[in-house]
């Protein structure tokens, strides 16, 4: 970063951690500035014509109808101005009309997301465990046959075109074995538990719904382990690269050294040295999670943002799809921005970088 | 033994690679034959409606009596080339872009990183999803919605390299000599890129294909009635009982993406045997 502002900069002298972490919201606001331009420019420019698409052919034959309209919309208005009206607009939680559902769309995001978000965390806690298990090992064996094993298996893993996977396994397990729960995020028997986190499995918890509890736990197995599968093979490659560069690191020989037991030489100085890779990598899985929703949960009939997204594309619901666009920028870039925080206080150094 | 022509040294030569190989060049082989020896015409409606896999029809037919099989064979022939024009489309634009942002740098590496970071901002599938939406559905739009998703990478890893070549002496050393900027480019920094960037160029290969698929599977590429691997799979949404409508493409695409991925796993221990981790959002 060249232009730092003089006052942060004297600001960071002090405290080095803060100077980072503003510096660091500064360009994720900036991004988050960029990434409505984008969205915007998208629904403005395309080559269709939105104001019949949203009227629908009857009303948009009536020239009174659609004057109407632009005038309602500000679509008569500058494109700077219709900007400045659609970031109001955001501010408020405005994301315009679904033509599909007719609803507004924040409204429809507000019920999706959570159900996202619960297959997303679910899926990225089983491939960071199965991932650094698997990439260790193979970092550990280097060049042994469990080494080139695991390679096969998680390049693979990055090869399963997932919307496939999801469909087969769920012909495979629900259809055919009868042993996976049908679609959906719960048996149609059972109700949904009381809305505190939107999470079905905590909420049930939090109620003491035991028996809603392990029915949404059950539903969610099949959806998690199809998105984990390229996850796994992501992190799993990453682990292993991240591993092999401390393992011959002096600290790493200083601990064996004075005679570490295998598992605190892996887990406090081993994993804790190549933490930063993983962690970035982790920001990174997750957006490839949040792509990988969208083409699992139609197969699932997951009512989360993947449907929601999968539903307005096919519909060619305009609005829906960028408000999906703009919601997923933003969740990824707060991760990432997460991502960079914990760096920060992970590793001292990063800070005065 | 290997011929004087082939000059391929030996530690190119790993099993993965070569599986890769091999299963890669037979898939581009069936993508530009597959028109003059399938059974079936891919498109005709003749045969009876979903017939479970036999002799006959070696994959079954689909929902509208076609031959799954002949579709198959014939969608290589429009997956993978588009794949792979997609790729050269990414690695041209970006190269370049990276190339001219690292060298200038200031204000024009200010500007062009920014754009990549703004497209980097999006998780793939969801920004070609967008796009694609935005322009219409078709199969020449996605490919544009994918080009868009995709140079960003080889701008980034191009700065990079590039960036760091710069200010080493044979670099200004080429420019004491009067080496005009792109002569400089060309002459000594190129060759540091091609390694790096091809590895990235072979495994993004197989990225292209999923993500094209998937975007036919959401029905925003392949348009019916062309036969595409990835609205193949869609078509068996709706046809559940049928398991080979959606079984054999997946399985299409599950090995040419495998190949691609070897053969590009393979190269990246030859160019790049320390295998760095780099901070894909980072920038210092």
């Amino acid at each position: 970063m060249g232009n730092t502002p003089r006052a942060t900069r004297r600001y960071s002298a002090r405290s080095p951690l803060v100077g980072y972490l503003l510096r660091r919201l500064g360009t994720s606001v900036l991004l988050l500035f960029g990434v409505t331009i984008v969205t915007f420019a998208l629904a403005n420019l395309v080559p269709g014509d939105p104001i019949a698409a949203a009227l629908g052919e009857g009303a948009a034959s009536n020239p009174a109808t659609v004057e109407a309209y632009i005038k309602e919309r500000g679509l008569d208005q500058p494109l700077p101005v219709q900007y400045a009206n659609y970031i109001g607009g955001l501010f408020q939680g405005d994301m315009g009309i679904s033509l599909r559902t007719t609803q507004p769309v924040a409204d429809d995001l507000a019920k999706a997301v959570p159900a996202t978000v619960e297959i997303a965390l679910l899926a990225i806690i089983v491939s960071l465990g199965i991932g650094v298990a698997l990439g260790s090992l193979a970092a550990y064996r280097r060049g042994k046959i469990s080494d080139q094993l695991v390679r096969v298996f998680s390049l693979i893993g990055l090869s399963i075109p997932t919307f496939w996977m999801a469909l087969v396994s769920f012909n495979f397990f629900f259809l055919q074995l009868r042993i996976a729960p049908g679609s959906g995020r719960l048996s149609p028997a059972l109700a949904p538990p009381p809305t505190v986190t939107g999470f079905y499995t905590a909420d049930a918890l939090l109620a003491g719904q035991w028996v809603t509890f392990t029915d949404a736990l059950a539903h969610l197995m099949l959806p998690v382990f199809v998105l984990s599968l390229f996850t796994i093979g992501l992190l799993t490659r990453f682990v292993r690269t991240s591993v092999l560069e401390v393992l011959d690191a002096d600290y790493v020989r200083a601990g064996r050294a004075k005679g570490l037991s295998g598992s605190r030489l892996l887990f406090g100085y081993v994993l804790r040295g190549a933490s930063l890779p993983i962690l970035t990598i982790v920001g990174l899985a997750f957006g490839t999670l949040l792509s990988g929703t969208v083409l699992v949960e139609a197969v699932f009939a997951w009512p989360g943002l993947g449907s929601y997204a999968y539903n307005s594309a096919t519909s060619l619901d305009l609005p829906g799809v960028m408000g999906v666009g703009l919601v997923v920028g933003v969740v990824y870039l707060s991760i990432n921005f997460a991502v960079d925080l914990l760096y920060g206080v992970l590793d001292p150094r990063v800070r005065l970088a | 033994m290997r011929t004087r022509w082939l000059k391929i040294p030996a530690a190119w030569i790993t099993p993965l690679g070569v599986i890769g190989a091999v299963i890669a060049i037979t898939w581009v082989g069936i993508a530009f034959t597959a028109r003059l020896w399938v059974p079936f015409d891919p498109l005709s409606q003749d045969l009876p409606r979903l017939q479970a896999p036999g002799i006959d029809t070696l994959m079954g037919t689909d929902a509208l009596g076609r031959d799954i099989f002949s579709r198959l064979m014939t969608g290589a022939s429009v997956t993978i080339p588009l794949a792979l024009m997609l790729v050269l489309m990414s690695l041209a634009v970006g190269t370049l872009i990276g190339a001219i942002a690292g060298y200038f740098g200031k204000w024009v590496d200010e500007l062009l990183m920014r754009l990549t970071d703004l497209v980097m901002a999006f998780p793939t599938v969801i920004l070609a999803m967008v796009v694609a939406a935005a322009l219409g559905p078709s199969l020449f739009n996605a490919v544009i919605a994918a080009f868009v998703v995709s140079w960003p990478q080889y701008a980034r890893m191009t700065r990079s390299i590039v960036l760091g070549l710069r200010t080493q002496n044979y670099v200004m050393a080429g420019r004491l000599m009067g080496f005009s900027p792109f002569k400089t480019l060309r002459v000594d920094i190129a060759p540091n890129v091609v390694g790096p960037i091809l590895v990235l160029a072979s495994l993004d290969v197989g990225t292209a294909i999923l993500l094209l698929s998937g975007l036919s599977f959401l029905g925003l590429g392949a348009q019916p009635p062309t036969a595409e691997w990835g609205s193949m799979i869609s078509a068996a949404i709706q046809n559940f009982d049928s398991w080979w409508i959606g079984l054999f493409p997946g399985l299409a695409i599950l090995t040419v993406v495998m190949a691609f991925n070897f053969v590009g796993d393979s190269l990246r221990d030859i160019f790049d045997p320390t295998s760095q981790v780099s901070r894909a959002g980072a920038r210092s």
